[in-house]
């Protein structure tokens, strides 16, 4: 049978380095290939070749057999190719059914938009994915799965027959996941091929038929996900057995010496109260779904929004921050949870991006910068959180998600924090860095910093903390440590005491 | 060899690597347009190459490269501050109202250069602390300050100033004119504030990630405060040069100046987005506006018609930079 989709021998150079080196790839109608790759695996740039968004050196792109030749995102759409960007190219203040029809819009004999025509066809749409949406909702208002749900249904509008969605679970909650992976299987049944690009191995064995392994812009392996497995998977793609991705259980934590009190924060003036204890050496989990106020609380903690109330006190002095500025001058850091728009100045280098707090030490008596001694001490920290770069130099935007991680964490190895509030650090990143990651958390501990994680990954909260706070619907619905800390107790209160 | 890069070693890099990293900087294109503008002009107008129409090239092109440094600051930063003519006229007026009332100079011109940092603080107050867009912000405080001006003149030139205040405009020092040695000043103090200080590392974080820079413990609305402060004191300067060097304060000075300061700012390769730009670049945008000025009134070219060719310069200069910078 011939492949809806055969890639073939696509090679592709960008000044400097090599990205893809003769990948082949060939996807059939009805088959959920999955794309497993590090990050730098050229999985991205791979994909942006086939939605004509760059263009191969060499190599072919076959589509029912024929060669195609890109020279933009319109021509791949124009032969049925959709992709699902973790960024959505959705407009958030019009409606699921103008955002569907964009540039496409149904008229009636007047040449005036004729709603009614677009609301029968979006619905068509929906049944065919089985989802039901508000189609009069701003897409704003929506949550991430629907509009995830929408982009899926322009991209049918637009008679794709080759999907490609690009790690489409890392925003959405278990629940919302198994209702995508459902809407997947459905246009399996309909003869839909699709490329899923995620880190998962459990979501790679739920719902993938083929599975294609990319490493360093070479393809390592392909084959039937029904004969391999997760361990297989992770060789192939990290190029090494990864044993076990969390460092050895030790507790850094001394329970005597509490670095953090919050005695009292409360965000809005009639929301809830939050309390909590953080220990030297501690790594606290706050676990729970996406939008359950986790990240709320920490912003208000820092004074990134200014809370209604708060009584804090670090070491047993009563502080108020009521800035970030505040806060680290109270030793206390947070690694917000998208890198790219909170976290990292990306036009910057990876030295100016590490430097960006850390300029202060750098000045003489005059308030000059002493750059060399800047380049060295940025260097230095580069080599602590062992940051793969070309140089200190490299603009931090070509760096791999995990590499642009631990330049954020770099940054505040700088200071002598006592606290550090690392917000979803493993989002994205693949699994090789993701280890690395939570070494140098251990590593942290082990030096007395107490460690916030904000993390909706259980095997995470499980694998690497002491106590966590569940969150449900912006409250503290439980602590847990111990033996009381496993996977079913945080999903009972994280989603609100119902069994599940 | 990866830690070389950022250290004196460097320069022993192969000339290919060290060109292609030049290229990079925003600064590459806007001296190649200079250069090839210059040279253009040379060629076809035999006064072009002298150096009393030099000298008089970079003093007419003075007064925007000064407003011009301010400006830089707040397109860096994301920002804009489009209050710059108005403020440079309501400076140059006190500074000439208050020497008629017999203030000494001295003092006349610190009070004129303070009138220019409070507005321009005033304007920092409604950006940094209310959250305003500053093309909002300033775009009102443009007419604030020009009716302030007129206000304080009653519409009319002030005239009648003491001698010994020529010096700014017309004088010179160590034979060099002082429009062009207080324009080098400015620039030598812009290029220290955004290369080799910390402050200027926070403005180019600033206008490439305001929340990145916010969330990692920088103040940045005192740094945005700083920005338009400053901008309002480059203002004062270029009123001072041109009280001094018409020897009158004249309210209705500077119609149009923060456009050709907007212009000398992109062409000189600042991303109008911010988080991207040189100060050394921002002179050549400077003086690349001066030539085309001095050159085209060279050979006679009607005003109107200069206008246009200006205009599609800058489309065709920035045009250019866009397509090649990444």
């Amino acid at each position: 049978m011939t492949p809806l989709l055969s890639l073939r021998h696509i090679s592709k150079s960008f000044p400097g380095v090599k990205a893809l080196q003769d990948v082949s790839l060939d996807v059939h109608a009805g088959e959920v290939h999955a794309l497993l790759g590090e990050n730098g695996a050229g999985k991205s740039t791979l994909m942006k070749i086939l939605c004509g968004i760059y263009r191969q050196d060499e190599g072919d792109i076959v589509i029912d057999g024929q060669t195609r030749d890109f020279h933009g995102y319109q021509d791949a759409l124009d032969a049925g190719v959709g992709i699902i960007f973790q960024e959505f190219s959705l407009i958030p203040d019009l409606d699921a059914l103008d955002n569907i029809f964009l540039g496409r819009e149904k008229r009636n004999r007047f040449g005036l938009r004729d709603r009614s025509t677009m609301i029968r066809e979006a619905q068509r749409l929906f049944e065919r994915l089985k989802v039901s949406i508000p189609l009069d909702c701003p897409i704003a208002e929506l949550s991430i799965a629907d509009q995830q749900f929408i982009e899926i249904a322009k991209a049918l509008s637009l008679d794709a027959r080759l999907l490609v969605l690009d790690e489409p679970t890392a925003t959405l909650t278990p629940s919302e996941a198994d209702h995508l992976f459902a809407i997947m299987q459905a246009l399996r049944d309909q003869g839909v091929g699709m490329v899923f690009i995620s880190h998962h191995m459990e979501e790679i064995f739920t719902i993938c038929d083929h599975v294609t392994v990319m490493r360093d812009g070479k393809k390592v392996d392909d084959c039937h996900v029904a004969s391999t497995t997760p361990d297989d998977l992770i060789e192939k793609m990290v190029g090494r057995r990864v044993e076990n991705i969390f460092p050895e259980r030790r507790c850094d934590a001394d329970y005597d010496d509490v670095v953090l009190d919050i005695q009292s924060l409360r965000l809005d003036p009639d929301g809830p109260e939050h309390s909590l204890k953080l220990h030297r050496g501690e790594i606290l989990g706050f676990a729970g779904l996406v939008g359950s106020g986790r990240t709320e609380l920490v912003r208000g903690l820092i004074g990134a929004t200014r809370p209604a109330h708060a009584r804090i006190s670090i070491e047993g002095k009563p502080v108020r921050l009521r800035h970030p500025a505040a806060a680290l001058e109270q030793g206390i850091g947070l690694l917000p949870e998208n890198r790219k728009t909170q976290g990292l100045v990306l036009p910057f280098s990876c030295r100016d991006n590490i430097s960006l707090n850390n300029l202060a030490q750098f000045q003489g008596s005059l308030p000059l910068l002493r750059r060399g001694q800047e380049a060295r001490t940025a260097t230095d920290l580069m080599t602590a959180v062992r940051v793969k770069a070309p140089s200190p130099e490299t603009p931090v935007g070509e760096l791999s998600g995990g590499n642009q991680q631990k330049v954020v964490i770099a940054r505040w190895l700088g200071h002598q924090c006592k606290v550090l509030i690392f917000d979803e650090p493993t989002r994205g990143i693949d699994v090789g860095a993701k280890a690395e990651i939570y070494a140098l958390m251990k590593e942290l501990t082990a030096q007395g910093v107490a460690i916030i994680m904000i993390s909706s990954e259980l095997p995470e909260v499980l694998g690497l903390c002491d106590r966590a706070a569940v969150f449900y619907h912006g409250r503290i619905a439980a602590e847990l440590e111990g033996s009381a800390l496993d996977s079913q107790s945080i999903m009972h209160h994280a989603t609100g005491g119902l069994r599940s | 060899m990866s830690q070389l890069a950022s250290t004196p070693g460097a320069n022993r890099q192969p000339l290919k690597t060290r060109l292609a990293r030049w290229r990079r900087t925003p600064i590459f294109y806007p001296l190649i347009g200079f250069i090839v503008i210059f040279f253009a002009m040379a060629v076809i107008n035999d006064n072009f190459l002298t150096s009393s129409n030099l000298v008089n090239l970079a003093r007419q092109a003075s007064i925007i490269a000064i407003i011009a440094v301010g400006m830089s600051l707040a397109i860096l930063t994301g920002g804009i501050d489009l209050s710059v003519g108005p403020v440079m006229a309501l400076s140059g007026t006190v500074m000439a109202g208050l020497m008629v009332a017999g203030v000494p100079p001295a003092l006349a011109i610190v009070l004129g250069l303070l009138v220019g940092a409070a507005f321009g603080a005033f304007n920092g107050l409604f950006v940094a602390f209310a959250g305003m867009p500053p093309i909002i912000v300033t775009l009102a405080t443009m007419g604030i300050a020009r009716g302030l001006g007129l206000i304080y003149t009653g519409g009319y030139p002030i005239s009648g100033l003491p001698p010994e205040f020529a010096f700014f405009g017309r004088g010179t020092l160590a034979g060099i004119e002082m429009p062009i040695l207080i324009m080098i000043g400015v620039y030598a103090i812009g290029y220290v504030l955004l290369s080799h200080t910390a402050t200027g590392r926070y403005l180019y974080a600033i206008g490439g990630n305001e929340e990145a820079t916010r969330l990692s413990g920088i103040r940045v609305s005192r740094y945005k405060l700083l920005v338009y402060t400053l901008s309002g004191t480059t203002a004062a300067i270029a009123g001072l040069i041109l009280t001094s060097r018409l020897m009158s304060g004249q309210p209705n000075a500077g119609v149009g100046f923060e456009l050709d300061a907007i212009a000398a700012v992109v062409l000189g390769g600042a991303a109008i987005t911010g988080g991207r730009g040189m100060i050394l670049g921002t002179l050549v945008g400077a003086l690349l506006l001066g030539v085309l000025n001095n050159g085209l009134n060279l050979l006679g070219v009607s005003p109107y018609l200069q206008n246009v060719i200006k205009g599609l310069i800058i489309l065709l200069a920035i045009y250019i930079s866009r397509k090649r910078t990444p």
